[in-house]
């Protein structure tokens, strides 16, 4: 079968996302552990038997709440320095007077990465440790299934009431008796949040009828996003918050009766990074206060330092504090201390509870637990033999000690255990990615030849005995496997039909493989001459470009260069910019020595120079050479000084860019112009700056464009700067009081249906060109416009303060083909990689990183009234890579316009563009199964292998298009 | 001829080598707390100025171009402050590529320009000792086979690996490792200052093994 070079990469893409798909599929397991959810009070253990016979323990039933009323404040990213730090000495007066004096007991409890809302949320509430994968897959929170507090609370009869971010409300529907859901929709909104949270306080705390009262501020996270840590917002919302939890302490303990106290825990969900965003790992997000308020405990001398505890703990401690049921799923431990007042039996009883519900879910005994319980066992008996409450006492303690050993390492190896992999399905998955990119790279000299296309042999491999020996051979693994293994393999869960599919797609790569090397082996044989030429005219810019793909993708291994990638690309690029530049003076200055000197009669000139005349002018200009040369020649000055100055102003506009946003971890809390420019004071200039984008924008796009669209184009802008002035980003100039905020759906609709007509005049202009005329002109324009949606819908999606990195990346384009590319008639291969690397700087550009709190989640709402599933993940994966996908579409646009030069540009730009994206990824891929156990694995590696999946299957979409157009 | 003139390049090379390991030696002796490390600042200017005193030094001495002409005090004296501003635009030249390779703009200015005066005396001085300030000189020098003379092939050598080195220097700057070493401009100017002494190592034996090849077309 013959294949173009276009067509076989895209199918390779094609096979490699199945792989990239099965392996993610296996490196982010769902939790294998969760245990269904079953009947509050059920299949409890009594306490263990004393030994002997005749003596009982009457203890079979739950034991009953501690506490009366439970009140959980929830204040969102309050790290652990703004209760304990110096900013609690001065903003929180109240609150650090009850850690000093008071009777309460205070914990710093470490969140487990990812450090967003919704996965805290489910940490606290279950007491589990949510996959990583929640937070891609729940970006709408549906129901909780698993079995949590709150549904235990529910079931028991107890009346919960909340106020506060409506993640809440969608976790648990119909859990609360009366709730007040707050949106956490506009990130600018610091005030109104929490008063809707607290309007209804005065009134609640009045009342009776509750058990449960949980409150979720969300106004201290907002602040932390636009404004830092630092920011004086801070210390205000802190003494609100301060005012607040005086409130409902006083009211507490107003109606508190001695016997059946109340209890009031002050937590956060995660803390803030010194930039003020979460999401990642760093100190400040993980650590968060926790403060168990209650009369009930005992006044004590203040610590010095609160002790570290985990935030899975709470949900435990709640329970035992409730009288629930301890969640099956959690992994948490009883945190003592809130209990400590309690008689040594209930103490016991209760670690015995959190032991039995631990090794349940651990599914294997462990021997410090049994020898925790038998020891129980036998304290209960000198117990009801009614002992020395002394040597009690002192046995009691070690008993605990013994319990307290059990239930730290039973928490650990749980832990573990939610990070295990599914090898299996992860090692298909990597030998599918390994074998795509192997045949890619054994085809390049075939691809990259003039004609590209070459010769697959797809009939010997199918029927050679090697492919069914080979398929044979894996089945069997198959089945050795997946009866073998123990832990839920997805890939053994496929069914036989799909299982025996993806061997036999495996093998005949393989064959594939096979025979491409025999091949090259026999090309080898022959008398090989051009080798030794080729190697010898790598220019510069080849030996950049391998280096540097090469020395990117070893850097990967390092988790550093990982969360700094943003740095390799500027580098590189900056590199590429320098040596462009000693390119071009080479091609001016250089070849004009052989010249004779430039007073030579003009026909001397003009036939002399027909060798390099071309590299400053398109080669269509050279009949109209002789008629104008005058003025030509002065144009030609004019126009060899742009040349060499345009990588200075690429250099310059990168580097501008690169102040615009302050991405990464090490650096990312430095002062950045974005940050600027979204602080409140400055929002003349944004409005200003956005204005001037705009304008730049339709001057950049439309003259490539026909009539229909550059009107379309320009009210499409008007209508982008119309939104942002509606959901309040900017303001018109004529417009001085505030205006009210809306969502701006309108705005956003119309500039959907100016995207969608661009678009689709553009689809139809290339179907034109591809049914009825083959004429390059209409595709070029068709090419061009859908390119122009794009751009608009970009823009629409882009926060204003990003707008620069719009104009610029037009702007590098433009100078790019008209300077550079063009006169240095560099090759579709070297264009393409060009293009990769700027889309990939581009990418870091507009803010993002590999971290996952970078997404900017907000562009999936965008003219929607309400979160719907698809446009909104369409949306937030367009607006996260705009910045590769307009580069890739630019450079079909390039490349197809110079198909009068180089018929195969298309499919060679095609073929480089999925050999860019598969080397990273195999690579990738590899790295991060030998680094599984790595201490960044979940921080660092894995939003990064997520990043890079999300990127294979958008390329993949990118080759097809590629493909689709090249006939 | 050529054997004692590649000789000769070998020796000016390694005195150029002693001179960087001494300005990191000497003054620690001279001068108490002084380390590369810890008052890098002092190294770069002492380690500038020493290369380029040497270096001017050695040109007097071995005269490598011998200039066809005897020329008047007068267009010496201009060729020198000529040879001075186009040392202070290339410190400034290598300072705005710094910058644009993401330096800050603002802060740890003097860190910046000292290590851009630093590169330019391993490259820019040099080139200025050995072809003045004749641009085109230049552009032939580091055009492909352009070189006329084994001076101007160690030239070329040592240049490349000097910027070389620095773009390497800047490799360890991510890493989160917080050695004191990764303080800016730390790296990038050890990685200069190897690239340098590399260059001025390999460059006579490179020669010396290419001899057979190495033809030089004579202007």
């Amino acid at each position: 079968m013959r294949l173009r070079s276009g067509v076989f990469a895209s199918s390779c893409l094609l096979v490699e996302v199945l792989g990239v798909a099965l392996f993610l599929r296996g490196f982010f397991p769902v939790p294998v552990r969760s245990l269904p959810r079953r009947e509050a009070r059920g299949d409890l253990p009594a306490e263990p038997a004393p030994p002997g016979p005749g003596m009982v323990s009457n203890w079979t039933k739950i034991p009953p709440p501690l506490f009366k009323k439970v009140v959980i404040v929830l204040i969102d990213a309050l790290r652990d320095d703004f209760v304990f730090g110096s900013k609690g000495e001065q903003f929180m007066p109240y609150t650090k007077q009850v850690i000093e004096k008071g009777t309460s007991y205070s914990f710093i409890a470490e969140a487990k990465p990812p450090t967003v809302t919704m996965p805290r949320i489910k940490a606290l509430m279950t007491g589990s440790i949510p996959g990583f994968i929640d937070v891609i897959v729940n970006l709408n929170s549906p129901a909780l299934l698993d079995d949590n507090l709150i549904w235990q609370a529910k079931t028991a009869g107890k009346r919960i009431i909340f106020y506060g971010d409506d993640t809440w409300v969608k976790l648990f529907p119909k859990h609360f008796v009366e709730y007040d859901g707050t949106t956490s929709f506009f990130v600018s909104d610091f005030t109104e949040v929490d008063d809707n949270v607290t309007r209804h306080l005065d009134r609640v705390l009045k009342r009776e009828d509750w058990d449960l009262l949980i409150l979720h501020y969300l106004g201290l996270d907002h602040i932390g996003h636009v404004t830092g840590p630092n920011s004086p917002l801070v210390g205000a919302k802190l003494r609100e918050m301060d005012n607040i939890l005086k409130k409902i302490h006083i009211s507490l303990l107003s109606k508190e009766e001695a016997s059946f106290p109340n209890l009031l825990v002050v937590c956060g969900d995660h803390g803030m990074s010194e930039t003020g965003s979460h999401g990642g790992s760093s100190a400040g997000e993980v650590h968060t206060p926790l403060l168990f308020i209650s009369s009930s405990f005992e006044k004590r001398s203040p610590l010095t330092h609160p002790e570290l505890v985990q935030q899975t703990d709470l949900a435990s401690t709640l329970a035992v504090g409730l009288g629930l049921p301890i969640s099956r799923n959690s992994v948490g431990n009883l945190i003592l201390p809130v209990v400590g007042g309690r008689t040594m039996r209930e103490q016991l009883r209760f670690v015995h509870l959190n032991g039995f519900q631990l090794s349940r879910l651990l599914q294997e005994n462990t021997p410090a637990y049994e020898k925790g319980k038998s020891s129980h066992a036998n304290w209960i008996k000198l117990y009801l033999e009614g002992n020395n409450s002394e040597i009690l006492l002192n046995l009691g303690k070690k008993v605990l000690k013994q319990y307290l050993e059990a239930l730290k390492t039973l928490s650990s190896s749980l832990s573990k255990q939610v990070a295990q992999y599914d090898m299996y399905s992860m090692m298909v998955g990597t030998v599918i990615i390994l074998e795509v990119l192997l045949l890619l790279l054994l085809s390049i000299p075939k691809a990259l030849s003039s004609r590209a296309e070459f010769e697959v042999p797809l009939s010997p491999p199918l029927f050679s005995l090697l492919f069914y020996l080979v398929c044979l051979m894996l089945c069997a693994v198959h089945v050795i496997v997946c009866t073998s293994a123990e832990s839920l393999c997805y890939f053994c869960s496929m069914s036989w039909f799909t299982a025996v599919g993806v061997m036999m797609l495996i093998s005949a790569l393989m064959c594939g493989i096979l025979s491409a090397i025999a091949k090259t082996f026999d090309n080898s044989r022959l008398p090989v001459k051009n080798p030794v030429l080729s190697s010898s005219s790598w220019s510069e810019i080849d030996v950049l470009i391998l280096a540097g793909t090469v020395g990117h993708v070893l850097s990967l291994g390092a988790s550093s260069f990982v969360e700094e990638e943003h740095q390799t690309w500027y580098f590189l690029i900056n590199t590429l910019c320098l040596v462009l530049c000693q390119e071009l003076c080479r091609n001016n200055f250089l070849l004009k020595e052989y010249d004779p000197q430039h007073s030579t009669t003009v026909k001397q000139n003009s036939e002399e120079a027909s060798g390099y005349k071309n590299i400053d002018i398109p080669a269509a200009d050279n009949s109209k050479l002789s008629k104008t040369f005058t003025s030509d020649e002065f144009v030609r000055g004019s126009d060899k000084w742009v040349s060499l100055a345009s990588p200075w102003i690429i250099l310059i506009c990168c580097r501008l860019l690169r102040s615009l946003n302050q991405t990464g971890v090490q650096w990312a809390h430095r002062p950045d112009f974005g940050h600027w420019l979204t602080s409140s004071e400055h929002k003349s200039e944004l409005s200003f700056l956005a204005a001037v984008s705009l304008l730049m924008i339709f001057f950049l796009v439309q003259r490539r464009c026909s009539l229909v669209s550059k009107i379309a184009m320009a009210l499409g802008l008007l209508g982008i700067y119309s939104y942002r002035a509606a959901i309040g980003n900017v303001i018109f100039p004529w417009q001085h009081g505030s205006k009210d905020i809306s969502k701006g759906i309108t705005e956003a609709r119309f500039v959907y249906i100016f995207v969608l007509g661009i678009v689709f005049s553009g689809t139809k202009d290339l179907l034109k060109s591809q049914v009825i005329s083959s004429d390059s002109g209409v595709k070029s324009t068709g090419l061009w416009e859908v390119y122009s949606g794009l751009v608009l819908l970009a823009a629409l999606l882009f926060r204003p303060h990003n707008l620069p990195v719009l104009v610029f990346c037009l702007l590098i384009q433009t100078m790019m083909t008209k300077y550079i590319w063009r006169p240095l008639k560099s090759g579709a291969a070297q264009i393409t990689i060009m293009h990769y690397w700027f889309g990939q700087a581009f990418f870091y550009f507009q803010g993002n990183s590999n971290g996952i709190a970078t997404v900017d989640v907000s562009a999936g709402f965008v003219g929607l009234e309400s979160y719907v599933e698809i446009p909104a993940i369409f949306l937030t994966a367009f607006a996260t890579y705009a910045g590769p996908l307009l580069w890739a579409f630019h450079l079909l646009c390039y490349l197809s316009s110079e198909v009068s030069r180089n018929s195969a540009a298309v499919g060679h730009g095609c073929f480089c563009y999925a050999l860019m994206r598969s080397l990273p990824v195999a690579v990738y891929i590899v790295l991060v199964t030998g680094l599984r156990y790595h201490l960044f694995i979940w921080s660092v590696f894995s939003p990064k292998l997520l990043y890079e999946g999300v990127h294979v299957f958008i390329t993949a979409a990118i080759c097809l298009f590629f493909t689709m157009t090249e006939s | 001829m050529k054997e004692v003139e590649v000789r000769r390049l070998f020796a000016a090379n390694l005195l150029c080598v002693f001179s960087v390991i001494l300005t990191a030696v000497v003054p620690a002796f001279l001068w108490d707390g002084f380390t590369v490390l810890g008052t890098h600042l002092a190294w770069l200017c002492i380690c500038s100025v020493c290369v380029g005193t040497v270096n001017v030094i050695l040109h007097l001495v071995l005269k490598p171009n011998r200039s066809p002409k005897r020329s008047s005090l007068a267009h010496k004296i201009s060729r020198f402050l000529k040879c001075c501003i186009y040392f202070f635009m290339s410190c400034i030249v290598f300072h705005a590529i710094i910058v644009l390779y993401g330096a800050p703009l603002l802060g740890s200015v003097t860190e910046t320009f000292l290590f851009s005066v630093l590169l330019s005396t391993f490259t820019t001085l040099q080139c200025l000792c050995m072809l003045g300030p004749n641009i085109q000189a230049w552009i032939r020098v580091f055009s492909k086979n352009g070189a006329t003379s084994i001076w101007e092939s160690s030239l070329q050598i040592t240049t490349v690996c000097s910027i070389l080195g620095a773009w390497f220097g800047a490799f360890p700057i991510p890493l989160d490792w917080d050695r004191p070493w990764q303080v800016w401009p730390i790296s990038c100017s050890f990685g200069a200052t190897f690239g340098y002494v590399a260059g001025l190592i390999i460059a006579p034996l490179w020669i010396h093994w290419n001899r057979k090849q190495l033809t030089y077309k004579s202007r």
